[in-house]
């Protein structure tokens, strides 16, 4: 009798527990924001979001943060652009060309979960000392090339596991119907898994925008907005990190303000890509 | 008519070629990375051996003394504390959404991991700033009755734990997904209760998968940098408690980047600390990944 209430306590503990460690865990999400937005809107304004830092981004008072709001967004659109440029060809040929050989396949995905493990600040100092055997210095165009190959892994698995799933039965009457494989691959694959490359895309744009540790050597830090592809670039994460570090109030507040608009960026991206792959889910073909 | 299909024809092999082309690049990605590496710090490790290095406790880079010791160490503490506080909760809580709880907590938890899983770690670091290292400061003081900063390697452990918290969560669920529903059939049918169905079929059944979700978050928590980098103090020394400041390795690489190029050995043993970072997650993640691959072929 005893033997079965303590089953019955020790059923109804852990039961409890893991309840308890669901909560924690939505709690935590919900503490993080709620702190971040609390101590950052007061200091979001239209002059925040709308000026570059005056005097120095680390001892002047005035200005804001635009500086680090468009180059965030000049080297997240570059590079998710440049690694769609190479992760759609990878992640066609991995589910076209070699289709028949299984292994091969498996041990690309294996290799790439690997590469996606790989720190940033690995991707980071690789990248420049790279840089600095060509003779690169930092710059915006640096830091998209870095900041690409980082998100690269994310982004051929997202869309490898849409393509994944395209019935061999398409294929095969594709090419029945005299297509080649590379007009399948654009015209019929990209097609059928079109949320999946948008998805895939919103993902990495999001590691990009919020990566600090590979840009952290490779793009610099400046006040000035870039006009080229070689100057030097302000990023949001890093804007953040160096100007949370300062003693003064106002520089802090910048900091603050920057943590807010990068968190809706990424927040923004997340509920994007929930709905953008709902409603493509209906326009693809089904068997 | 023949030109438009051999027209057609250089297209296909012409982009076929461009895919295979980038599909090696990405296969050699790794292998660059690991020469790239060695071969910067192949200046310091001329002068001196893997082993010394990693055990050598002096770290005066002025006058060309570089023990790793004690960032190996911290980097240790950091993330076997952020395991431990992760891991559990982890666990738990992928035991429940699997089997105990509704569809609608599911369909509320998915978004929760996502976003967390999405917030960049300057936030995360920012945060442990703002909350976790007054709360820190405050508490030691009113239970231990020590004056701390706060800056410590418990902070940096408990912002990284939050931030390997969806990582290790969405590969637990995957793996309790794949166990099948007839063994626990089979032993509920028996008469076992649920708990007891979980604890002796479930956890057992998917012990390696659980252990390669943990050795993952542990790789990943190891090379974690910037949010750590904001909390844990960046003290260099060996740390003797968990309310001391620490100086993890991938801090140690982001702090000193930049001002050491003037020095040439500097820079050879930065590339070294990165190289060792770079090989470290390489092996972990690899033998956790093939822990899973096993363990997915014989269900």
């Amino acid at each position: 009798m005893t033997k079965k209430l303590l089953r019955k306590i020790e059923e109804g503990l852990f039961r409890s527990l893991m309840s308890l460690s669901t909560c924690i865990i939505i709690f935590a999400l919900c503490l993080i924001v709620f702190s971040i937005l609390i101590k950052g809107i007061p200091s979001l304004s239209f002059e925040m979001i709308s000026q570059t830092p005056r005097g120095g981004f680390y001892f002047g008072r005035e200005g804001g943060i635009l500086n680090a709001i468009i180059g965030s967004l000049y080297l997240a659109t570059g590079a998710t652009a440049l690694a769609l440029a190479i992760s759609l060809p990878v992640a066609l040929y991995m589910n076209l060309n070699l289709i028949s050989r299984k292994k091969t396949v498996n041990a690309i995905r294996f290799l790439l979960d690997l590469l996606w493990g790989i720190p940033s600040i690995v991707y980071g100092a690789f990248g420049f000392s790279i840089m600095i055997i060509l003779g690169m210095k930092a710059s915006l165009l640096a830091g998209i090339i870095v900041v690409a190959l980082l998100i690269i892994p994310i982004m051929i698995r997202a869309m490898d596991e849409g393509f994944k799933m395209v019935p061999p039965g398409l294929t095969e009457s594709s090419l029945s119907l005299g297509a080649t494989k590379s007009e399948i691959a654009f015209r019929v694959f990209v097609k059928q898994c079109f949320p999946f490359i948008i998805t895939g895309v919103l993902l990495s744009f999001g590691r990009a925008i919020g990566d600090a540790a590979s840009v952290l050597f490779t793009t610099g830090f400046t006040d000035r907005i870039p006009t080229s592809l070689s100057q030097q670039t302000a990023t949001l994460p890093l804007s953040v990190f160096f100007q949370l570090s300062s003693p003064i109030p106002e520089v802090k507040n910048r900091a603050y303000a920057a943590a807010v608009v990068l968190t809706i960026i990424v927040l923004m991206i997340s509920i994007l890509s929930r709905l953008i792959s709902g409603r493509f889910k209906k326009t693809s073909i089904k068997f | 008519m023949l030109l438009i299909s051999l027209d057609r024809h250089i297209k296909d092999r012409a982009s076929r070629a461009w895919m295979l082309l980038w599909l090696c690049f990405i296969i050699a990605m790794p292998v660059l990375i690991g020469t790239g590496l060695y071969y910067k710090s192949s200046l310091l490790l001329k002068e001196e051996s893997v082993f010394g290095l990693l055990l050598s406790k002096e770290w005066k880079p002025l006058s060309g003394k570089f023990g790793f010791y004690p960032f190996i160490i911290s980097s240790l503490w950091v993330t076997i504390l952020a395991l431990l506080i992760a891991g559990p909760v982890c666990l738990l809580s992928a035991i429940h959404l699997t089997q105990y709880a509704k569809k609608a907590v599911l369909k509320i938890m998915r978004p929760v991991i996502d976003i967390l899983a999405g917030i960049p770690s300057v936030i995360y670091g920012v945060w442990g700033v703002i909350v976790i290292v007054p709360f820190i400061a405050k508490q030691s003081d009113k239970i231990l009755g020590k004056q701390v900063s706060g800056y410590s390697i418990l902070s940096g452990s408990i912002v990284l734990a939050i931030m390997i918290i969806p990582f290790i969560l969405n590969i637990l669920i995957e793996v309790f997904r794949s166990i099948p529903d007839e063994l626990q059939e089979a032993s509920l049918s028996l008469g076992a209760s649920k708990w007891q169905t979980v604890k002796f079929v479930l956890i057992k059944k998917a012990f390696p998968g659980i252990v390669s979700a943990m050795g993952l978050g542990l790789s990943r928590a190891f090379g974690e940098t910037i949010a750590v980098l904001m909390v844990v103090g960046n003290v260099v020394g060996i740390p003797h408690g968990v309310l001391q400041p620490g100086y993890p390795l991938p801090a140690l690489i982001a702090n000193n980047y930049g001002e050491m190029l003037s020095i040439p050995m500097y820079d050879s043993a930065l590339m070294f600390a990165a190289l060792v970072l770079f090989v470290i997650v390489l092996l972990f993640n690899l033998a956790s990944r093939l822990l899973i691959v096993r363990f997915e072929k014989r269900i």
